[in-house]
């Protein structure tokens, strides 16, 4: 069938590129979800869509999940859209991962009974303070905020599979973007929620400057867009090496901002706090996992013949993110921002797997995602539940004596704290052993110092940890404290998921371990 | 004339755009500045396709024009939801979230 595409092809001398629509079907899936989201939003009745949007969403993100699992069945390894994106086992590993926290991090965001109306404002343009402001607080919630969530999602199944700079960029900006918006959403508090999505947007697009110069100079170095061509010209090209190491530079900025590394971090506690807490869960838990992706697939197919030049640097960014993330976690009086650091900390652990360039390196990062994805969704559900008057009482001092009044969910939250502190027989242990030991396998000094840095700064994050461990169960509750909201199955069930998903980790991880290694191989 | 300028120019006017997001404080001006950022990047593209003799580097430009049309989109819905409730723009009087 020859079609009017096909003929203007024909006539320009174009070669259209193959398109492998199995290999893709994640993005599709996700992206046609989000479209026909879209459309409910505009001709569905107010009160049908929450129900409506929450259902699309959740089946949109199950058809995605089954279309990785088939994709992984049938064609493993295999580049398409002329290799703009390279579906192997770290993508689909990861793409996998992600759809899978996204399900997660869904129930909290489709939780309508905590704050009545859902956590989400109902019309964000509405001044905050005003007389409009207090009329829709009673309103039903925006249901806007389940396609930004399968936009971001797609963004991100492609960010993890990009093969080239130019689908990476365009694969970037289409998680972030939703994300920034997703940011400004919240019911309550809407002034930080609002300043949380300044912040992270003005910052966001900065870095994504950085990551489009990084590109040009990339690509005035190796001629090529292509992850690939930039290994082969790493070594052959004539070129001056300034664009090279100009243009790794620059994009490592862009990802590692993404990433949350020192000295690129300090978006992160303010929009870890100010986001609406469902949104945070969703940054937490799958940015992190896509940001990580993408920045193993740029070290491993594009950049591993400079690894000798790069590995310094780097390897100095992920000590100093353990360090700040570790020691400013300690000083932190919001269980937010505490959470933010901790997640800075760890996206320096995962840097430590990154720089191990081994076989052991990629799959210990994945396996690393995972885990700390479910704990911290998990952690971030209780947080969401833990609430006053004011809606949840975030500063810790209000924690105190929570272990008397709601043990479940304090015993809960106890188990989840252990495993960010990496007590065995949690994932956390898992996870910090299998990346240290994928570092020491490597055996450069670089890779000590890393996990010397590592074992020192998880001593140290043990310890906002248990205070409050101790705060929930050994203080005195305070008066009129918070107590635990009567929330719906939504927020429960992913509670429960995620605490499970900790323990089964910690204690048969060889499933999952086995399959990272499976999968722990980049297309070359 | 040598495309080599183009790359200092390119260079140039990124470095305006950088140093810009770092100094001024309206958000505007700060999302301007991200903009000639953007717009430096393409120049360079743009060049170093012309130095290399393929097309990659317009087509990438044209991906930058869009994206950064959306980004305009979304950026400015959030600085206008700021501005009604706080009559500024400057990114100084955003200063709830801190330690």
């Amino acid at each position: 069938m020859t079609t009017a595409v096909d003929v203007l092809a024909q006539e320009l001398q174009i070669r259209l590129p193959a398109l492998d629509y199995l290999a893709m079907g994640p993005m599709l899936v996700l992206f046609g979800g989000a479209c026909l989201g879209v459309l409910v939003e505009a001709f569905a009745t107010r009160r049908s869509r929450p129900f409506l949007q929450f259902w699309l969403s959740l089946i949109a993100l199950v058809a995605a999940l089954v279309t990785v699992v088939r994709a992984a069945n049938n064609s493993p390894q295999a580049f398409t859209a002329d290799t703009a994106i390279a579906v192997d086992g770290p993508a689909l590993f990861l793409q996998g991962t992600v759809i899978v926290l996204g399900m997660v991090a869904l129930l909290l965001m489709g939780e309508r009974r905590i704050d009545k109306g859902g956590p989400f404002v109902a019309r964000a343009s509405v001044p905050v303070g005003g007389e409009a402001d207090r009329r829709q607080a009673r309103e039903s919630g925006s249901t806007e905020v389940f396609p930004l969530t399968l936009f971001a999602l797609g963004g991100m199944t492609l960010f993890v599979a990009a093969n080239d700079l130019l689908t990476m960029f365009v694969a970037l900006e289409v998680f972030s973007l939703p994300l920034y918006l997703l940011c400004a959403l919240a019911r309550r508090r809407r002034l930080i929620s609002q300043e949380a999505a300044l912040k992270y947007f003005l910052l966001g697009a900065f870095a994504s400057a950085f990551f489009v110069f990084g590109t040009a100079l990339l690509y005035g170095f190796a001629g090529t867009l292509r992850l690939g061509g930039i290994h082969t010209a790493a070594l052959g090209s004539t070129a001056n090496p300034l664009l090279l190491f100009g243009g790794i530079a620059l994009i490592a900025v862009a990802l590692l901002f993404k990433v949350a590394a020192v000295p690129f971090h300090v978006w992160t506690p303010d929009v870890y706090q100010g986001a609406p807490t469902p949104v945070t869960a969703f940054m937490a838990a799958c940015t992190k996992a896509a940001a990580i992706g993408a920045l193993l697939r740029v070290l491993y197919v594009a950049l591993d013949r400079v690894r000798w030049d790069i590995e310094p640097v780097i390897g100095a960014v992920a000590i100093l993110t353990m360090l700040v993330g570790a020691v400013l976690a300690v000083t932190q009086t919001d269980i937010k921002r505490l959470l933010a650091y901790s997640s800075i900390a760890n996206a320096g652990y995962l840097l430590v797997g990154a720089l191990a360039f081994s076989r052991e390196g990629v799959s210990s990062s994945l396996f690393y995602l995972a885990a700390y994805g479910f704990t911290v969704v998990a952690a971030f559900a209780v947080v969401a539940l833990v609430r006053d008057e004011d809606g949840e009482a975030t500063h810790l001092r209000r924690w105190a004596g929570l272990g008397r009044r709601s043990p479940v969910v304090a015993g809960l939250f106890t188990f989840l704290l252990l495993a960010f502190a990496g007590i065995p027989l949690t994932s956390g242990f898992t996870s910090k052993f299998a990346v240290f030991s994928a570092a020491l396998g490597t055996s450069g000094q670089w890779q000590v110092a890393m996990v010397i840095a590592g074992v020192v700064t998880s001593m140290v994050l043990a310890f906002p940890y248990l205070r409050v461990v101790v705060m929930m169960w050994l203080s005195e509750p305070v008066e009129n404290g918070p107590m635990v909201a009567n929330a719906g199955t939504l927020t429960w069930t992913a509670l429960w998921v995620g605490a499970f998903a900790t323990l089964v980790l910690g204690v048969y991880p060889a499933p999952v371990l086995d399959l990272a290694h499976k999968a722990a191989e980049f297309l070359q | 004339m040598q495309p080599g300028y183009y790359i200092v120019l390119a260079a140039l006017l990124f470095t305006i755009g950088a140093v810009g997001v770092l100094i001024r404080r309206n958000a505007i001006v700060l999302f301007m500045c991200i903009e000639l950022m953007l717009n430096a990047s393409n120049l360079a593209l743009v060049t170093f396709g012309r130095i290399n003799g393929t097309l990659d580097g317009q087509i990438m430009a044209f991906f930058v024009m869009v994206v950064a049309a959306a980004e305009v989109v979304v950026g400015l819905a959030i600085i206008m939801s700021i501005f009604r409730t706080r009559r500024s723009a400057s990114v100084d009087d955003a200063n709830l979230l801190r330690y």
